[in-house]
């Protein structure tokens, strides 16, 4: 009798763990929103086949997005563990600030002094990234607050050693080779790059005990104290991951604009966390894909330059990434609600994070 | 000689006085079950003696040894597991991930130090847990999530049981379930017995008690007023001394 009712369990656990993975792979919202972007390039290329099924379009497109998806694969990581970091877009200007001053002061030429900018610019990101972890962990500060306080603090720290004024010495290797060039036909090193910087992100999230324990982290941080995991040190891992990925994209974008864009940041953040969103990762925590960021991120820049080809305003871009942000979340929510009412639990409070998103939009979009 | 005793045990919440020389022992490879009214002190009881909370008084003793069960690493170490009320269980990772959380097997050499993971050996490791069980599970990568809460008991179960080796807590495991899944948990529980770990849980039904429970100790108001063979005893027996109509220390 008891072989009999356990194994019962047992086939009940069977039973309703197969959905096939057909079905699988429809439900995740990545695949909706690779159908999306298709669509978008199908729409484009039929309204105006010749500007936008051109090389140089596909190019920009992917060189637009580059230095985006970078910042996007360490939001990718906050956002799984239910935070949210609004500092990146100053971080990225703090990095690059501090590239670019210390490759002027060492004579500005060459790939030696250009590596070095490399390594300044990344330990810039991770010092922000640092910050914001031991604040969220350690002073218990929500990450909302921390990292609205760091992005102003980032960026008036910037603004002060520069005067406000971008600095512009910029090695003229790192210009031709990063920013401009091409490491095989029409190919941008900077798409190469950051596709490295996806597939790294990508393997440690989706491999390894680390992308494991975000996934945990986001999912409930109270068992993962009950079972032992370090929550504190892995949480103030995240954030550093986040902060060294800025500090990458300060520095592409270092060799991208030939100069610190000061003032042309200000709603990165917003940018990056809508793409990533709209990419599937849940600002509730324990769910998101790095293919789901990199599709997400790919959507608002080929909305851009498909309005610019279609001869519509591309003012509307910000219109209608905002539908599929909010659709997004929409879309989430509903699945959510399902499986709560599968599993009969409460649904869970809305996390900090996700509210704070919508509130911090308004207050962007009004600057 | 017990696994576990624990001797005078008082702890105290401001004017609250939660547990007032409590006396409680778990044998080996026997269901203890632990009852008492609304505020006997249950919860704290199984808290202090699994590394949650500290005590203010008394002595733990561990295979006739004194220990400080200062936080809940002691008590892993230990071998002692505890399943509590809300399960701790991440519900967008599967049963696999759940139960090694926090113990996953690293492979050997560089991939490991860069915390690749055995996913083969964390799944048979998972399947044999189950099967273990009394449960063969073959598709373990849903969501526990997705789960219903009779299933998620089972793998919050089946993680403590895989892990303990001494001693499983279980705080109302059948609480939030209906008539069928308690019946399987309670099995799980016996198979756990079987193994020869000593289970301890609370529970709010007198019936439940008396089917799954070898022994039943009665709290009240922070002491040990009773306890009792499960063969010997009733319903009426067990109310009886929960509520104080009769006091009585059988053994």
């Amino acid at each position: 009798m008891t072989t009999t009712s356990t194994e019962a369990a047992a086939q009940d656990i069977v039973a309703k763990s197969n959905p096939g993975l057909v079905k699988t792979i429809t439900r995740a919202q990545a695949t909706q929103i690779v159908l999306v972007l298709i669509g978008l390039f199908v729409l484009f290329s039929l309204i105006n086949p010749e500007a936008f099924l051109s090389v140089f379009n596909f190019r920009s497109i992917i060189v637009n997005a580059s230095i985006f998806i970078v910042l996007g694969v360490g939001v990718t990581f906050v956002i799984i563990t239910a935070g949210i970091d609004l500092s990146i877009g100053s971080v990225l200007v703090f990095s690059s600030v501090m590239s670019a001053l210390v490759m002027e002061n060492l004579g500005t030429e060459g790939w030696a002094i250009a590596a070095v900018g490399a390594v300044v610019a990344v330990l810039a990101g991770a010092l922000w990234g640092l910050i914001n972890g031991l604040l969220v962990t350690k002073a218990k500060v929500p990450a909302f607050i921390v990292t609205l306080g760091t992005m102003g603090m980032a960026l008036g720290i910037s603004q002060v050693i520069t005067g406000g004024i971008d600095l512009y010495n910029v090695p003229e290797v790192l210009v031709d080779t990063v920013g401009f060039g091409n490491i095989y036909w029409e190919i941008p090193t900077l798409a190469v790059i950051a596709l490295i910087v996806t597939v790294i992100g990508g393997i440690i999230l989706h491999k390894t005990k680390f992308g494991l324990y975000t996934y945990a982290l986001g999912s409930n941080l109270e068992a993962c104290r009950r079972v032992g995991i370090k929550v504190d040190y892995n949480l103030t891992w995240v954030y550093i991951v986040s902060g060294i990925c800025a500090g990458i994209g300060g520095y592409l974008s270092l060799a991208l604009y030939q100069q610190t864009t000061i003032g042309g940041n200000s709603l990165t953040n917003l940018a990056v966390i809508a793409g990533v969103v709209i990419g599937g990762t849940s600002l509730f925590g324990g769910v998101g894909t790095m293919f789901g960021t990199v599709i997400g991120l790919l959507i608002p820049v080929t909305l851009r330059q498909g309005f610019v080809i279609s001869g519509v305003q591309a003012f509307w871009q910000e219109v209608v990434v905002g539908i599929f942000l909010i659709g997004a979340v929409y879309v989430d929510g509903v699945r959510r609600a399902r499986a709560t009412r599968r599993s009969g639990k409460k649904p869970k409070r809305m996390a900090i994070g996700g509210l704070k998103v919508g509130s911090t939009e308004k207050e962007g979009n009004s600057e | 000689m017990p696994v576990l005793q624990a001797e005078g045990i008082v702890r105290t919440y401001g004017q609250v006085v939660a547990l007032d020389g409590c006396d409680f022992d778990v044998e080996a490879g026997e269901v203890t079950a632990l009852i008492g009214d609304n505020g006997a002190g249950k919860s704290t009881l199984i808290k202090i003696l699994s590394g949650t909370e500290q005590h203010e008084g008394g002595r733990i003793k561990f295979l006739g040894e004194e220990v400080s069960m200062d936080s809940p690493a002691v008590a892993r170490d230990l071998g002692i597991e505890t399943v509590f009320q809300d399960l701790a269980l991440c519900p967008h990772l599967d049963p696999v991930r759940n139960l090694y959380l926090g113990r996953e097997v690293r492979k050997r050499g560089p991939l490991g130090w860069l915390g690749f993971m055995e996913n083969k050996l964390m799944r048979d490791g998972s399947r044999d847990a189950f099967s273990d069980l009394g449960a063969t599970v073959r598709a373990l990568s849903v969501p526990v999530g997705d789960m219903s809460g009779g299933q998620k008991q089972s793998v919050a179960v089946a993680r403590a049981a895989s892990w303990a080796n001494k001693i499983i807590f279980l705080d109302e495991p059948t609480a939030a379930l209906g008539v069928v899944q308690t019946h399987n948990v309670l099995e799980l529980i016996k198979r756990v017995r079987d193994k020869g770990i000593g289970v301890v849980f609370i529970s709010h039904s007198m019936p439940e008690v008396l089917s799954v429970a070898d022994r039943i100790q009665v709290l009240r108001r922070g002491k040990r007023v009773a306890t009792l063979r499960a063969s010997e005893t009733s319903v009426e027996g067990l109310v009886g001394a929960m509520t104080g109509a009769l006091d009585e220390e059988v053994r």
